[in-house]
């Protein structure tokens, strides 16, 4: 049976595109009209509404919580304080990468981790003779994310506790008699909150937002605008970008968190001395120079782009929908030096790009590649250019009013 | 510190074309001021808070046909640039149907069928025609046109290259290249379509500007023009700025001040100073005089040329064809603050106020709307190409509030035996009397109207009778001969004196296809 979510019973009404597909065992709409570029730009010029539910959500309590996190995660979960939350990831003992999520500290002794993908299992042998609880709270707390330059002020007229809300903080508010955990997170790049909230309110809660919002311009988007956002915000997604660990075949497939562009969450492995699965691992991979990849983004040149589709008589495609699947990435010589993992034409940067990995002697921002094109039926190589990642990012997603 | 009165390029006119051609002057290093008459740039692409809270594009209202190459050479993402999406087309009806178009091809192939099942293939035809077309024409739209008297080889060369290009053409693509810029607008749909509500819609692409009606020979060419506008590498597809097409300017400010561009306002040029046939500078109203080696107008060619300077030094045959240059301005603006969404009985929501709302059901009401035109009256029933930009972006009204944006046709510049300071509220009345026919009640949701007569865009604007386009897009003065023969390539008879306005070719619209090829022009002149 696949799951609906709590919100199912409004986004239904809302989805006039009657196209649902699955996330995470959930139905949900790839988009709700029939633009998903305009509620692209609804994320970055408004606001848009999300259904974040399909994640799975773990409840981490216990006394012995925060050391049993910090021997789990890449990131230290005890220098977050009551309130804060932290984008991390766990490997497994070789050093590659699991899973992503982010975690939230309730209390000193209570966490919530979101997940992709189900880790219950995982999570709770590791768990074992520990004094840990873990449960899986996903189908009890509905999630929905606000995103975009006006969601303070959307929100700020339901709870006021966001205007002074920095950015990965997260505070347990009222929205009328429903119990919510604001959160100043999301996976769009963009200024933007998410509301955690019990299964039972959480109708309530939608149309409270809904009200408040429209005034504001915000709309209900799907996956595609989402997706489109988070490539812009340099973001990963699993088994897009990269897979987990657990589940490849071969080392191939598995990424080290220096190879995703993760080496920031384990800075402090040295001085630190805090011992996490995958730590040694990591260690001998950093002494040893034996990161294959680096996580970059890449901006294809504009000009010879068009040039190439034009000399073949075809209209340089500038198209927003992203494009999963692997392209090789060449260096001047044609000697092949990595992939790219997502594409698209981005409508804020109004450029070809493309979230890739290249070797580690390249991924310095400025330097030149070639990457692949298929132009009548054969590939063809474009020039691209080295950047940072996030490739968008405003200022106002972290700034404080 | 900079010289403040000696400069490399001055350019008159900070509209959106002067903004771009300072911008790549300054880019290639050239010492650049903009000045500009009024106290905010953009000219005629200005955003104003003309009512407390609502944001008026008081003039035009739409990035239409900006050229991409701008885009990318200019950097215009790093300082702002946000084409936002304008995803549908909504077109009433006299009886409470419409024609309702979105962005998903399969949507928008019903909504025609419902009209004419023949008219949703043929939809299909028309679009993949006209982009070939487009195609054909576009390197031509974004390149300086080659001098057709010009007899040296070099201009021989250039000739020839045109023909090279014209004969590698599919024929069918030369022939409808050929059909849109000789027929009429509405010979053209007639090839296609059957449905008059479909072609009502289509056919307003092919007046927008232009004292022509649908069934003018002429409007073809208006048509192709109009479509060659394109968002993201759709054509024909047009885009709000965010902030209204202010937002646009204030963008094309900051890239040309990031590039050293300086900037003046309220400073009103009188003259170009000429010594010897040469530019050597410009005397502002207040008696200041600033010197530079290239002074560019981005004014109209009536202005560059009879006003800056004096006519008596240009050639006859230059003088004679300018006084022929047609403006003739057919189109006002009436803008209006809402109090909520409009109200189209049977359509519940306001998703169909996404994008232009076209108020010209049919062909034959916009060829009668012409014919009043014709003699010297404003249409009693006028074409609206109406906008509730704040649908969009939000942030051009309150919360909850709306702006509405209504380019309306035909407004003659000049009215038999009337004034248009007498007309003005008539105007206003006339056009809200024909929304309140399509959205019963309206007129109730009306807080604030600002009506722009062509006077207003004449002496507000700086646009000689109200031509929205620096003169009419006719083919006598487009192409080899925009603004004239001989001088349709940015330079002046005096040297050192350029041109870069909309009376240059492409021509107008929002899309400074002018200010980018008449800053190569300089900068090829110049040696750089």
């Amino acid at each position: 049976m696949i799951r609906r979510s709590a919100f199912h019973p409004r986004l239904e009404q809302l989805n006039a595109t009657a196209l649902w597909t699955h996330w995470a065992g959930c139905l949900v709409a790839p988009r709700y009209q029939l633009s998903e570029k305009f509620e692209y730009f609804a994320l970055r010029n408004a606001a848009g509404l999300f259904d974040t539910s399909p994640l799975y959500k773990y409840r981490f309590t216990g006394p012995e919580v925060a050391e049993y996190l910090g021997g789990v995660l890449v990131r230290n979960p005890d220098r977050m304080r009551a309130g804060q939350a932290q984008y991390t990831a766990w490997c497994d003992d070789r050093g590659y990468v699991i899973e992503d999520g982010v975690l939230f500290r309730h209390g000193a002794d209570d966490f919530m981790l979101t997940t992709a993908e189900p880790n219950l299992a995982y999570f709770t042998a590791l768990a074992t003779g520990t004094k840990v609880q873990i449960e899986d709270v996903s189908d009890h707390i509905a999630a929905l994310a606000i995103q975009g330059p006006n969601s303070r002020a959307i929100l700020a007229e339901l709870l006021p506790e966001v205007s002074g809300l920095g950015f990965f903080h997260h505070v347990d508010a009222k929205l009328g008699d429903a119990p919510v955990t604001v959160s100043r997170t999301g996976f769009t790049g963009d200024l933007g909150y998410e509301l955690w909230i019990p299964a039972d309110d959480a109708l309530e809660v939608f149309d409270a937002v809904c009200e408040s919002g429209a005034p504001h311009g915000l709309i209900p988007v799907g996956l595609d605008a989402l997706d489109m956002a988070r490539i812009e915000a340099g973001l990963l997604l699993l088994d897009v970008d990269f897979d987990s660990a657990r589940f490849a075949f071969n080392d191939a497939h598995r990424s080290t968190p220096t190879e995703l562009g993760f080496g920031w969450m384990h800075r402090a492995i040295e001085s630190e001395g805090r011992a996490f699965i995958g730590r040694d691992a990591i260690r001998r991979e950093l002494e040893g120079g034996l990161t294959r990849w680096s996580q970059v983004g890449l901006i294809v040149d504009w000009a010879e782009h068009d040039r190439a589709y034009r000399s073949a008589g075809l209209l340089p495609p500038k198209d927003h929908r992203p494009v999963r699947g692997e392209s090789m990435v060449y260096d001047e010589s044609g000697e092949r030096v990595g992939y790219a993992t997502s594409a698209m034409y981005s409508p804020v940067l109004q450029r070809h790009i493309a979230l890739a990995r290249v070797r580690p002697d390249l991924g310095t921002v400025g330097i030149g590649v070639q990457v692949e094109f298929t132009i009548d039926h054969a590939y063809e190589k474009i020039a691209a250019t080295v950047t940072a990642l996030p490739f968008y990012d405003p200022p106002r997603r972290t700034a404080m009013p | 510190m900079s010289d403040t009165t000696n400069f490399d390029a001055i350019v008159i006119g900070g509209g959106h074309n002067g903004l771009t051609t300072a911008a790549y002057l300054a880019k290639a290093g050239l010492h650049t001021l903009v000045l500009e008459r009024r106290p905010l740039l953009g000219g005629a692409a200005i955003t104003e808070e003309l009512y407390p809270g609502f944001q008026f594009t008081t003039f035009s209202y739409a990035l239409s046909l900006l050229r991409p190459q701008i885009i990318h050479e200019l950097e215009l993402p790093k300082h702002g640039f946000m084409p936002l999406l304008m995803p549908t087309t909504f077109h009433p009806l006299p009886d409470r149907d419409f024609i309702y178009l979105g962005t998903d091809r399969g949507e928008n192939l019903n909504e025609i069928a419902r009209h004419s099942k023949h008219d949703a293939d043929a939809y299909e035809q028309y679009d993949y025609d006209i982009t070939r077309v487009i195609q054909a024409v576009k390197p031509l739209f974004d390149s300086a046109p080659p001098d057709v008297l010009d007899g040296s080889p070099e201009g021989l060369v250039e000739m020839a290259e045109l023909a090279k290009h014209l004969r590698g053409l599919e024929p069918r693509v030369l022939h409808n290249l050929v059909r849109l810029l000789t027929g009429s607008a509405a010979d053209f749909l007639d090839d296609y379509f059957e449905s008059v509500a479909l072609k009502g819609l289509l056919a307003s692409s092919g007046i927008i500007g232009t004292k022509l009606g649908p069934m003018s020979p002429g409007s073809g060419l208006v048509l192709l023009f109009h479509k060659m506008g394109e968002h993201d590498g759709t054509f024909g597809q047009w885009a709000f700025h965010k902030g209204g097409n202010g937002g646009f300017s204030e963008v094309l400010g900051r890239a040309a001040r990031a590039y050293g561009a300086e900037i003046m306002t309220d400073s009103e040029v009188v003259r170009v100073v000429t010594s010897e046939g040469r530019a050597t500078g410009v005397a502002l109203t207040d008696g200041t005089e600033l010197s530079a080696g290239v002074v560019v107008s981005a004014a109209d060619p009536r202005r560059t040329f009879f006003e800056f300077v004096d006519p008596r030094e240009l050639p006859v045959e230059l003088v004679d064809a300018l006084r022929r240059y047609k403006y003739r301005g057919v189109s006002s603006k009436v803008n209006f603050a809402l109090d909520g969404l409009p109200r189209y009985p049977g359509l519940e929501g306001g998703d169909h106020y996404r994008g232009f709302l076209n108020i010209g059901p049919t062909m034959e009401y916009l060829e009668r709307a012409f014919d009043d035109a014709k003699y010297g009256w404003f249409s009693s029933r006028p074409y609206i190409d109406a906008a509730i930009q704040s649908t969009i972006d939000p942030d051009m009204a309150p919360p909850g509030k709306h702006v509405l944006s209504c380019f309306v046709q035909y407004t003659p510049y000049e009215l038999e035996e009337a004034s248009w300071a007498a007309e003005r509220d008539n105007l206003g009345d006339t056009v809200q009397d024909v929304l309140e026919t399509y959205f019963p009640g309206f007129s109730d949701l009306v807080l604030h109207r600002e009506v722009v007569t062509p006077l207003d865009i004449e002496q507000v604007g700086g646009l000689p009778e109200g031509n929205i386009f620096h003169g009419e897009l006719l083919a006598p003065q487009l192409y080899f001969f925009r603004p004239a023969p001989g001088w349709n390539r940015y330079a002046t008879p005096i040297s050192g004196y350029y041109q870069c306005g909309s009376g240059t070719h492409p021509g107008g619209c929002v899309m400074g296809g002018p200010g980018r090829l008449a800053a190569q022009r300089i900068l090829a002149d110049l040696g750089r």
